[in-house]
This record gives C-alpha cells, structure tokens and sequence, in this order.
C-alpha cells in the first residue's frame, strides 16, 4: 500500500467513513465550486472614496508611506521625488508592465533598468493588482509585468496602485483572481504585502527591512 | 537542530529554567504579546464571530479530510507541482533527502517552519553532507547556537541581545572584530547580508505552510521578515512541508483564519508578507522555483482525528496560549523538552511522541484556562491536559509519590466519617504545631511547597465544620 493510500485509510478509519457517502462529496464538491462567504467585517466596506480613505490609514499605520498623484503620466515624477527627497540613488528597475513601461520616464533622471531582480538593485516599483483597505494590504501578482523578485530583493520598494484597484478585504481580492485566472486557479504567486519587512527576533524590538525592503511607498493614482 | 525529546524529565528542567537568571530576564520580554494581542482583538469589533467562524471551518475540513486532502493533491498536480506523502518523521527526511540527492543540492534555506524541527530535518542534512541554513532572524540565531526554539513564533525570545552579539562574533570571523554591534540594528543588518548571500546560491528552499488550500492547490507562508519569500523564489527547487490538518477549503476560508491569525499572534492586524503559492514557474514567467514539491505529513494527525485530542488539530500555530501561559512566562519553551512548548505543546506533545514520553507536560499548568480564552481556534486546551492527565494516570505514569498521596486521599474520601475525623485531628495538630505564627515556613513531606513559599497554618478546625457553624448561625 502506498503511504498516500494509508494515510487516507488512516484518516477515513478515525472518521469512521469510507470516504464514498454521496452526502460528504457533495458537500465538498459545493464548498469549492461556490466558496461560501464568511464573515466580512465592517471596517473596509463602503463608499469607494471611504474605502480609499481607510486603505491610506491602514497602510499608513503600517508604516508604509505613501503619495497621491491625479493621473498615470505624473507617477514617473512622483518616483523620482520619492528618490530625491529620500536620498536615494537615481535608479529603478520595473517588470514588463505596460502601464509602467510604457510611461514617459526620460523625463526625469532615473536610471531605468527592466526584468527581475537578481540582488543587487537598490529601488525597485511593481503595479499592484489590487489593495485591501480593510488592512491596507497591496496584493501583487506574479509573472513578466511585475517580477515576485522586485518585492523582496530591492532595499526600497514602490508599489503603484490605481484607485480603482482598492477593494474593501482580502475576499474581493480573490473575487477579482477568480475572474482574471479562473475558477479554481491562482497565479504562480500572489503577494499580500502589508507594510516594510519588519523583525522582532531580538528582544522583541521592532526593526525594520529584516530580509525584504526597508520601505514600502506607495503612488495612489487616480483617488477622488 | 532538534534535539531528543527531553519531556519526561519536565520538572527538572523547569526548576533549571526558574533558576536560570540570564533566562528570567530574556523571558520578561515574552510578556509584550499580551497587549498587543488584546489591542488587535480591540481594535476588531467582529474578533469573537471571527474566531467562530475560524472554528467551523476547521471543524468542517477535519470531518472532511479525506476528500479536501485528495482535492488539493489533483489541484498541485494540475500546476504541474508534485505531492509526497509522508507517514511520519522518518519518511519525510527520506523523501527530502531524495530530493537533495536527485538535484545534487548542497545548500538548503529554510523559511521557519516547525514542521521541519518536528521531523528533524537540520540535523539529518547535516549528517548527509548539504548545508541547512535558517533565515528567519530567530532561527538563524537559534541555529549558530545549536539550540531548539523556544517558541513557535519567536524562536529566540529566550537570547538576550549580549547573546546574540557574542554568537555573531563568533560565527562572522571573517567580518572585522572592531565592529560595533551595540544595537540590535546593527546585529540585524549583518544577519541580512550574510543571508543574502545564502539565499542567492542555495540549491533548494524548504518552508512551511500556514495553509494548504483546497480549491486552488496553494500554500501560505506568513511572515514579516521576508526571509520565507526569498527562500521560495530564488532557489530552483521549493519544497513545501506541512502536516495534513493545514488544509482548508477555499481561499475564502483561509481569509477568514488570516483574520484571527496575525491578532492573535503579534496583534498586528495582518503580518507583513502573506504569500500564496500555486505550482512551480509558468510560461512567460522570469522568477520563481522550476520545480515545486509538497511534502504531507502525516506524523500521528491521521490517529488524532475522531478520538478526544482532535480539537487539538484546529491549531494554527498562533503561539498566543504561550503568550498568555503563567507556566511557559516562568519557564520558558526549553524545559518543555520538545518541539512544542506551552498549552498547545503540553496537549500536542503526548499525541505526537506519546504519553510515555510527553506525558509530563500536561502536569506543566496552573488550570488558570488563559490559553483556552485566547486562543483564536477555541481549542479547550485545559479540557485536553486533563484528558491526558487521566490517561498518564491510568498507565501508571504518574511519580509513585503523587499516586500514593491520591491513594490515601481516595481512600479518605471515601468514607465520609472517618475523613472528617482526620481532617479535624490534623487541623489541631498543625494549629498546635504552628505554634500560632500562622505559617510554616517549613514542614515534613511539604518541602516541596515550602522550599518556595510558606504554608498558611489552618486555624484549628475545618471547612466543614465552619461551614456547618456558619449555616447554623445564619438559620
């Protein structure tokens, strides 16, 4: 007998079933098929411009910084201050995306770089597919556009996200996944980032930028 | 490193732990969740029905494992991942170790995962040659100084700083021994560039999963490091190790457990790196793993499931009844001897490496029920230790003196007549022996209790019979 096979036996034993009753498969079958709800609490619902509102707090109170700009041409100028303004080097590197690549950046004086990260970029910027405003988490997506390795080996980390991407929770995020991939399926990986990388190992002192970056900003395009 | 199991001699290492000065004050700081926990919980007017709807999931997924099990394997073949199943700590070092062996990796990281202290896995790639490298800050510490973690979310809590500074001294010599490593900004910053390193050229990454979801064939890490994303997106191969009761439904439910995870755990609202995995790289993709296996293992769950102890596989590894334990604040998560330490240990423990081994650890609480109180499952934990109490008692595991005292007292109690009598007679010879101070600060066959504290002298007659003078006043 394969361990798969006893294990399952093991399993089904301790049950007391034999894992062929019609009632258990169907109620699995409509668990996975149409996910039930569960409970969705208050503190993200609402009016767009309100969940806008508590998207900026929550990731505020996170200790990810943030700025706003009115439209997609004026993100480029944006980085570039952050940079600027942070003392940070003129340099960024960015995936494939369209909506980043495709901006006019030889405009300001940041040095572009384009792919996946391979350690040694000091700023990096990825789209996020959409934010949670219950906790004002960014949910990033991988694959060409925005490479999983600009989220975590970069120092500095700058996430766009358009206005119309901020959902209210984490179950919207998936309403939006589902649609996008597929019922039942999922990018190869799909990032909730809340905040910088943080530790507190030692002593229990909070320190920021432990293995990922040390800052997490935030251009919020398009907010009423 | 695992160590062997060091559960049955608890109390001796518990009276070590107490008298451990350097332990006494690193375990101060084991006391910060407790704030942070019920300001996260505050800050949620929903906490309570989320924690009832964390319960029936899981209530839900283990009635229907089985099937949620064989889903979630078709749904990782279907990425074009691969599932092992493992039955217990042997077979699972043996499928990892193949693995090793079949991409002749020499270097593993590893995001922290007590699936893999659980079976052991440092110590046997170590005796097979590949280099196991830790990269969550505690573990890493943990791991130059060759000790277990002490506690399931902060491994560490039991190093002050002057240890971990004296440990990187010693590991880093190639860094220049001038440097200041005063502050624990500096001892992290070294950390990450060592690390980094590490991360950039190991051959495969091990992690845990917080979760296994059903619906899409998906694993979950959560952390705020960092470290689990780098060590699943950099080497060639990840390997993911879990248990079997990781499993939940949909993404959906694992929504609803993330609500009560991170509160209960460090009381932020949500951790800062909630990652979920599907299958190895796909086409068009420039990063991430080529190959993508599963290890499920089953390791004594199976047997837990439908039998008293099966509450106990709600668990999602929160830490939060350690965090509120007055035993583990006192003692810490070493002298516990295994894996596990704290409530969820003291219950886990015994079912995983049985009652001869762990039946101790049940003895290791005051019953004050903190940890049920808390802990986001609403697994009655307290209800368990006393289960595995009755069990240790009735295979005769219990110390021959504690036995005999119960003997005596059953005894007594039984016959209500002469028990009043003895309790009367021993009432007036220990106010007579007090010699009126109120106290012993010592007394015969109770150095047990006075060796720490005094014992209150009765005052000359009993419960019972103040009682029953009382009630006749009051008639």
């Amino acid at each position: 007998m394969s361990a798969r096979d006893e294990i399952l036996a093991n399993v089904r034993r301790s049950l007391h079933v034999g894992g062929e009753e019609a009632p258990r498969r169907a109620a699995v079958a409509a668990r996975l098929s149409q996910p039930p709800r569960g409970l969705i609490p208050a503190r993200g619902q609402g009016e767009p411009a309100r969940q806008i509102e508590t998207f900026k707090a929550e990731a505020l109170r996170a200790a990810a910084t943030l700025a706003q700009v009115a439209a997609a041409s004026e993100i480029p100028a944006e980085i570039a201050r952050y940079l600027r303004e942070a003392n940070l080097p003129a340099t960024l590197r960015i995936g494939a995306d369209p909506r980043l690549a495709g901006l006019d950046w030889a405009g300001t004086a940041v040095e572009m770089s384009h792919g996946p990260s391979d350690g040694h970029d000091i700023n990096a910027a990825s789209l996020a597919f959409a934010a949670v405003a219950e906790t004002g988490t960014l949910a990033l997506v991988s694959g060409a556009d925005n490479p999983t390795t600009l989220n975590f080996l970069p120092d500095n980390h700058i996430v766009v996200l358009f206005a119309a991407d901020v959902v209210g929770d984490l179950e919207s995020v998936f309403d939006r996944l589902r649609a996008k991939y597929g019922a039942g399926a999922a990018p190869r990986t799909l990032n909730f980032i809340t905040g910088p990388s943080r530790s507190a190992d030692i002593e229990q002192t909070l320190l920021y930028g432990a293995h990922g970056p040390r800052r997490l900003h935030i251009v919020l395009v398009g907010a009423p | 490193m695992t160590v062997a199991p060091t559960s049955t001699q608890f109390k001796d290492n518990a009276h070590e732990a107490l008298n451990d000065a350097r332990l006494q004050r690193a375990l101060v700081h084991a006391r910060n969740f407790i704030p942070r926990r019920s300001a996260a919980a505050e800050r949620m007017p929903e906490f309570e029905a989320l924690r009832d709807s964390a319960r029936d999931i899981k209530n839900h997924t283990l009635a229907h494992l089985d099937l949620y099990l064989e889903a979630y394997e078709k749904k990782v073949l279907e990425t074009g991942g691969h599932v092992h199943w493992a039955r217990d700590a042997e077979h699972a070092r043996k499928i990892f170790l193949d693995l090793c062996h079949a991409r002749g990796a020499k270097r593993v990281t590893k995001g922290k995962s007590m699936i893999s202290e659980e079976i052991g896995l440092n110590a046997a790639l170590e005796a097979d040659g590949v280099e196991a490298v830790e990269t969550d800050l505690g573990e890493y510490i943990i791991q130059l100084r060759g000790e277990a973690p002490s506690h399931i979310i902060a491994p560490a809590i039991h190093v002050t700083r002057d240890d971990v500074e004296a440990d990187f001294r010693k590991a880093h010599r190639d860094l220049p021994e001038s440097r200041d490593l005063s502050q624990p900004e500096q001892l992290l910053a070294e950390a990450r560039g060592i690390l980094r390193d590490k991360f950039l050229t190991a051959d495969i990454g091990v992690t845990g999963a917080n979760f296994l979801i059903a619906e899409t064939g998906t694993s979950v890490i959560v952390t705020n490091e960092g470290n689990g994303d780098l060590t699943q997106i950099l080497p060639k191969v990840h390997v993911v190790i879990a248990s079997l009761e990781k499993i939940v439904p949909t993404l959906d439910d694992a929504a609803q457990l993330l609500r009560v995870l991170a509160r209960s755990a460090t009381g932020q609202d949500m951790s800062v790196y909630t990652t979920l995995s599907t299958g190895p790289r796909r086409p068009g993709d420039v990063d991430g793993p080529e190959d993508y296996h599963v290890i499920l293992l089953d390791n004594g769950r199976s047997a837990m499931l439908g039998g008293p102890f099966e509450d106990m596989l709600r668990c999602i590894r929160c830490g939060a009844c350690m965090n509120h334990c007055p035993v583990y604040h006192q003692i810490g998560g070493h002298a516990y001897g295994w894996v596990y330490p704290g409530p969820m240990g003291a219950v886990l423990t015994p079912s995983l490496i049985g009652v001869a081994e762990g039946g101790q650890l049940p003895n290791a609480s005051t019953f004050c029920g903190r940890c049920e109180q808390v802990c986001p499952m609403r697994i009655p934990l307290p209800k368990m230790m006393r289960h595995w109490r009755e069990r240790e008692f009735e295979r005769h595991l219990t110390p021959a003196g504690a036995r005999y005292g119960l003997g005596v007292w059953a005894f007594f109690a039984r016959r209500p007549t002469l028990y009043r009598l003895a309790t009367q007679a021993a009432m007036r010879a220990l106010k007579l022996a007090s010699r009126n101070r109120g106290r012993f600060a010592s007394l015969p066959l109770a150095g047990g209790w006075t060796a720490h504290r005094d014992l209150a002298a009765p005052q000359g007659s009993t419960f019972q019979a103040q009682w029953r003078a009382r009630s006749g006043a009051t008639r």
